[in-house]
């Protein structure tokens, strides 16, 4: 561990500062999430470090729990895309014939509708709640997780291992845990990265638009749609958010960087 | 028959394929999922009798394949319904916002495309000096901001504070064509920067993997200088991936545009689907999402076809 390039330090700094700061955020946030406590917009101050928002409530508050709202439905939404998609993933692999041909053609039909689009058709048509939320982003991203799984399986499931595995007689279920997937940990490690990513930037997506957290919970997007009418006036309150998706996303990526690179030079034997 | 005609035309009738699946996936999902119109017009509240009167009346107790084949027969023709909370016919509403959605897109793409393609190559010419590591550092930070928030950054930095274009971008048919693209410019420079962004990154990784091949080092033995390396012998063997990924991204402009229409409140297809998703007006949102999802595929079979008949190598299938 101790040859972490740079950016990589800063990246896992970055990253690991915002998860405890979204786990611990009412010991953090100095006022509640939905308390009114100034007057509106104000400027920000020793008081209120980033200011007040749209009706008078602490900025830094919102921000901190908005981050924790977040975060906690993207890496919900994200675990459940990874356990759908790969298992799936590698069930086809390993069964092949028609049950793959099914899976992914199934899987090719849902991504040829764009996923924002599929996402606005099904929230049209169930009441928004957190839970329908992580549900609808993380099936609808586990189609790509299953395609990334399912291509490193199918490659897998011919070494001569899997083979020995199978003329030993272990089971299909064994086969996936304790022969493929071991093997195909790192590629989906470093995808893991770019997933999660992608469902901050989705759910703040859908908040913005109002289809996501529902007011008055706290969510990054949804500070964007509060306060987005202060814009016009110079106001920059909607803006703070971008900062903060930004500087988590540039984060997580840059330790996903690091840890395709490292999978990669492991391959290539150099390590 | 010829074997570009035949493989080209295997492409068409796959991409009709799947519009008619993705129609009766969108279709069948509005009937999976609990609620339906009649359950929008009338709320949460509603008692059965009055719930199955709406029905009966709105002919929602029909089997569903039978409507799902009503309702694909209309669109055919042209007939997409009529819309729950305003009574107006969804064609006639949707006509004129397409258009406005398509000319904010042809302009995006218009200045992206070759953008993308002149940074990409810029950065492969310059790699990993100052400029290829500029630009990769802008494009990483793009890629890491969702569509509204770099709409915002931009009407707070150059709208309001600099002054320059205008916040909304509302255009209607009395203004003059450079009225409209001056209302349009923010817009378009947000789908810009969303886009170049992959873009970019993939024309890069498309000739860099181009660059490594034996012909090119060959090249550069020769004597050619670096851009004519590019240009004469990566550049013409990268086209393929290229205008793959150009017409990826600009299929991804076609989701980009609903967000960035919301931010700027430009009077196009994607204000109209998110308004009505709200208000849970379900013949709007499916006509939506059954017109965005053809734009998609669409632009996806034409991606395909042009890399067939630029690669030769895809025109003999194993």
């Amino acid at each position: 561990m101790k040859n972490i390039p740079i950016s990589a330090m800063i990246g896992l700094a970055f990253t690991a500062l915002y998860f405890i700061v979204a786990i611990f955020a009412p010991l953090l946030a100095p006022y509640g999430m939905a308390e009114v406590v100034g007057d509106v917009w104000e400027p920000s101050s020793s008081q209120f470090w980033l200011g007040t928002d749209n009706i008078g409530r602490d900025l830094m508050s919102r921000m901190i729990y908005g981050g924790r709202t977040t975060i906690f439905i993207a890496t919900a939404a994200t675990i459940l895309s990874f356990v759908t998609g790969s298992i799936l993933g590698f069930l086809a692999a390993v069964l092949g014939g028609w049950a793959d041909q099914v899976m992914s053609r199934t899987v090719d039909l849902i991504m040829s509708i764009p996923t924002l689009i599929f996402a606005l058709v099904v929230l049209a048509m169930v009441p928004v709640t957190i839970p329908v939320l992580i549900i609808v982003m993380g099936l609808l991203d586990s189609t790509r997780v299953y395609r990334l799984a399912r291509a490193v399986a199918v490659d897998i499931a011919v070494m001569d291992y899997v083979e020995a595995a199978k003329l030993r007689g272990e089971g299909q279920v064994w086969i996936i845990f304790r022969e493929i997937l071991p093997n195909a940990l790192s590629p989906l490690v470093a995808e893991l990265g770019l997933r999660f990513i992608f469902m901050v930037l989705f759910v703040s997506t859908l908040s913005f638009l109002g289809l996501g957290v529902q007011p008055p919970l706290a969510d990054w997007g949804g500070i964007v749609k509060e306060n987005k009418d202060g814009i016009v006036y110079g106001i920059g309150a909607a803006l703070y958010p971008a900062v903060a998706i930004a500087t988590l996303a540039i984060s997580v990526n840059l330790v996903a960087d690091w840890v395709l690179n490292r999978t990669t030079s492991l391959k290539g034997g150099r390590g | 028959m010829h074997p570009i005609i035949k493989l080209v035309s295997q492409r068409l009738a796959l991409g009709l394929l799947l519009l008619f699946g993705a129609s009766a996936l969108i279709f069948g999902l509005t009937e999976a999922l609990p609620g339906d119109a009649a359950q929008a017009v009338l709320g949460q509240a509603a008692t059965p009798e009055a719930l199955a009167n709406l029905r009966e009346e709105m002919g929602l107790n029909r089997p569903a394949l039978t409507r799902y084949f009503e309702w694909l027969g209309g669109i055919l023709q042209g007939d997409l319904g009529q819309s729950l909370t305003n009574k107006l016919d969804i064609a006639d509403s949707i006509g004129n916002r397409l258009g406005n959605t398509l000319f904010l897109a042809f302009w995006a793409a218009l200045v992206s495309v070759p953008l993308a393609i002149f940074l990409g190559l810029l950065a492969v010419r310059y790699r990993n000096r100052w400029p290829d590591k500029l630009i990769s550092g802008v494009t990483l930070t793009t890629i890491s901001i969702p569509e509204f928030l770099i709409g915002y950054v931009l009407v707070y930095f150059v709208a309001v504070k600099l002054g320059m274009f205008s916040p909304l971008a509302m255009i209607n048919d009395s203004m003059s064509f450079w009225q409209k693209l001056n209302s349009i410019a923010l817009p378009v420079i947000v789908l810009t920067l969303v886009v170049l962004a992959h873009m970019m990154r993939m024309t890069r990784a498309a000739i860099l993997n181009v660059m490594q091949s034996a012909y090119v080092e060959t090249a550069e033995l020769k004597g050619l200088s670096n851009f004519q390396v590019i240009y004469r012998h990566a550049f013409p063997n990268a086209i393929a991936p290229i205008v793959n990924v150009v017409m990826i991204n600009l299929a991804y402009l076609v989701v980009g545009v609903v967000v960035v229409e919301v931010v700027f409140v430009y009077p196009g297809m994607g204000q109209y689907l998110v308004d009505h998703v709200t208000k849970r007006d379900v013949p709007v949102v499916l006509a939506c999402g059954v017109i965005f999802a053809a734009i998609y595929i669409g632009l996806n079979m034409i991606a395909d076809i042009v890399a067939i008949l630029a690669n030769p190598r895809l025109r003999h299938p194993k």
